[in-house]
């Protein structure tokens, strides 16, 4: 398919580069200065070394790029809250077009579903957003496939860099801030942390679940959030002692959105480490179906990217 | 509760310290079954061993107070060490963690709140003070629910602790609704 690939992050990068492996075009290509259009593919190589010099990726238009003859918008701009933009307008644009369109961007689904699924149904178009919830994990296409109407609850751990911290803080017998300077370090955790250790990013992909099974209803703001800042290095002895570690659980159910730290047995399938993500999908007469991977990355969320894109062709 | 109720059977918890050697757990479930009690749970750590090289046994039954009586009776004929023993509504436990100044400072007027709220009782505790600064420790209550059920359970403890500037945490088991 054409793809329109707003944002050049790592996951919009990783979607450009990959496109070609997965039979795709990129035609046209986006960060937040600068567009490039072109109808017969844009060498997505040459573009990318133009941008890691430092200049501009080419001399189209936004507006260029709604104008050209794309057949799926990828929107990886980086996320924002409540007005959700300018990602929302771009989304709207597309869909209004007609055009499908894939989101790696989550503050869209999480603070205006209710708007943004109006618009796509009357779209011929199709709004998918796999890569909002747990990276590389199929956590919205199995949803999808089960059904949300089988579903009572989600829950899970979907944020790799609280994962990290937790995991060494354990692991190591070192202190909460010792290691976020350790994360930061290598990339794992942003320079302001509190978006991941403050439960937010949990919480949205939170926000998403509940809406879909839902059919939406919810936004951040309806979320009770706790992070880890608080967990001390004492606390996660005590707990190894009695076979229990502590792990950021988010939850997702039809009444809301629970973010808080919890105790998981140190045995248990959600106690996953380092920067792994797990979802489990309570079912109603399934059992717990439980899905485990890399949560993040530019790599593993373009893969769920291109999990939509296919499902857009079927 | 009425007279005819007296004599009903009702949950117990008898905690005890067996010899590491075979056939020690047989010698202690014998009695309960050959006095009619109803073995619920039996908890065996052969890993935690105490100082003295007993391994300690929980088991939760349901018995009339006569038959336990008459267990308690048996054991100390046997020789069976029983370190706790007592009636227990048992409805099942909670684990909660907390963290806050008010481990390392009143850490018994905390556990003495939970236990005056007559929903949950605190069977075990242990705490762990920060090396860097011992103001600072956290606490795991292992609770028995006398009252309610889990999730009743868990919003009393709560606000009980919240009073104290504690961070609350417990386990997962509840969470997800099936």
């Amino acid at each position: 398919m054409k793809l329109a690939v707003l944002g050049v992050g790592s996951v919009g990068k990783a979607v450009a580069q990959l496109s070609g492996e997965y039979g795709h075009s990129v035609v046209a290509l986006a960060d937040s200065k600068s567009a490039i259009v072109d109808p017969k593919g844009v060498n997505v190589g040459d573009v990318l070394e133009q941008k890691s010099n430092q200049m501009p990726l080419g001399d189209a238009s936004l507006e260029d790029i709604f104008n050209s003859d794309y057949e799926v918008l990828i929107e990886a701009t980086p996320t924002t809250l409540e007005s959700a933009e300018p990602a929302f307008s771009n989304i709207k644009a597309a869909l209004e077009a007609g055009r499908h369109v894939v989101l790696a961007n989550k503050g869209p689904v999480a603070e205006r579903f209710e708007e943004l699924q109006s618009i796509a149904d009357g779209s011929k178009g199709t709004l998918r957003f796999e890569a909002t919830v747990g990276g590389s994990i199929p956590i919205l296409s199995t949803i999808e496939d089960v059904d949300p109407r089988n579903i009572t609850s989600v829950r899970g751990i979907l944020n790799g860099t609280s994962n990290f911290i937790l995991t060494r803080m354990a692991a190591k017998n070192l202190s909460y801030s010792h290691v976020l300077s350790e994360a930061q370090e290598l990339g794992v955790a942003e320079a302001d942390p509190t978006f991941d250790v403050g439960g937010i990013d949990t919480a949205l992909k939170c926000v998403i679940l509940s809406n879909v099974l839902s059919g939406g209803g919810f936004c951040l703001s309806d979320a009770n959030v706790e992070g880890i800042q608080h967990i001390s290095n004492h606390a996660l002895n005590l707990a190894d002692k009695s076979g229990l570690t502590i792990r950021l659980v988010g939850e997702a159910t039809r009444e809301g959105v629970n973010v808080a730290p919890m105790l998981v047995p140190k045995n248990e399938d959600l106690a996953v480490e380092g920067t792994q993500n797990i979802v489990q999908i309570a079912t109603e007469n399934g059992g717990v179906l439980s899905l485990a991977g890399a949560g993040a990355g530019g790599g593993p969320t373009a893969s769920a990217i291109f999990l939509d894109l296919q499902r857009l062709i079927v | 509760m009425g007279n005819k109720f007296q004599n009903s059977p009702r949950a117990y918890i008898v905690r005890l310290e067996l010899a590491d050697r075979p056939g020690e757990l047989l010698r202690v479930l014998e009695p309960i079954s050959s006095s009619g009690g109803n073995l619920l749970s039996i908890f065996h750590e052969r890993g935690d061993i105490t100082p003295r090289g007993k391994i300690p046994v929980e088991i939760d039954l349901e018995c009339s107070p006569d038959q336990f009586e008459s267990i308690l009776s048996t054991y100390s004929d046997l020789d069976i060490h029983v370190t706790q023993s007592g009636e227990e509504l048992y409805r099942g436990e909670l684990v909660v963690l907390l963290i806050g100044d008010a481990i390392a400072n009143d850490l018994s007027s905390v556990i003495a709140s939970i236990d005056a709220s007559g929903s949950v009782a605190v069977i075990e505790s242990s705490v762990n003070r920060s090396i860097e600064s011992p103001a600072e420790a956290s606490s795991i209550l292992r609770l028995a629910i006398k009252e309610g059920n889990q999730l009743q359970a868990v919003d009393s403890v709560k606000s009980i602790v919240s009073k104290y500037d504690l961070h609350f945490m417990t386990t997962t088991d509840h969470e997800v609704s099936q």
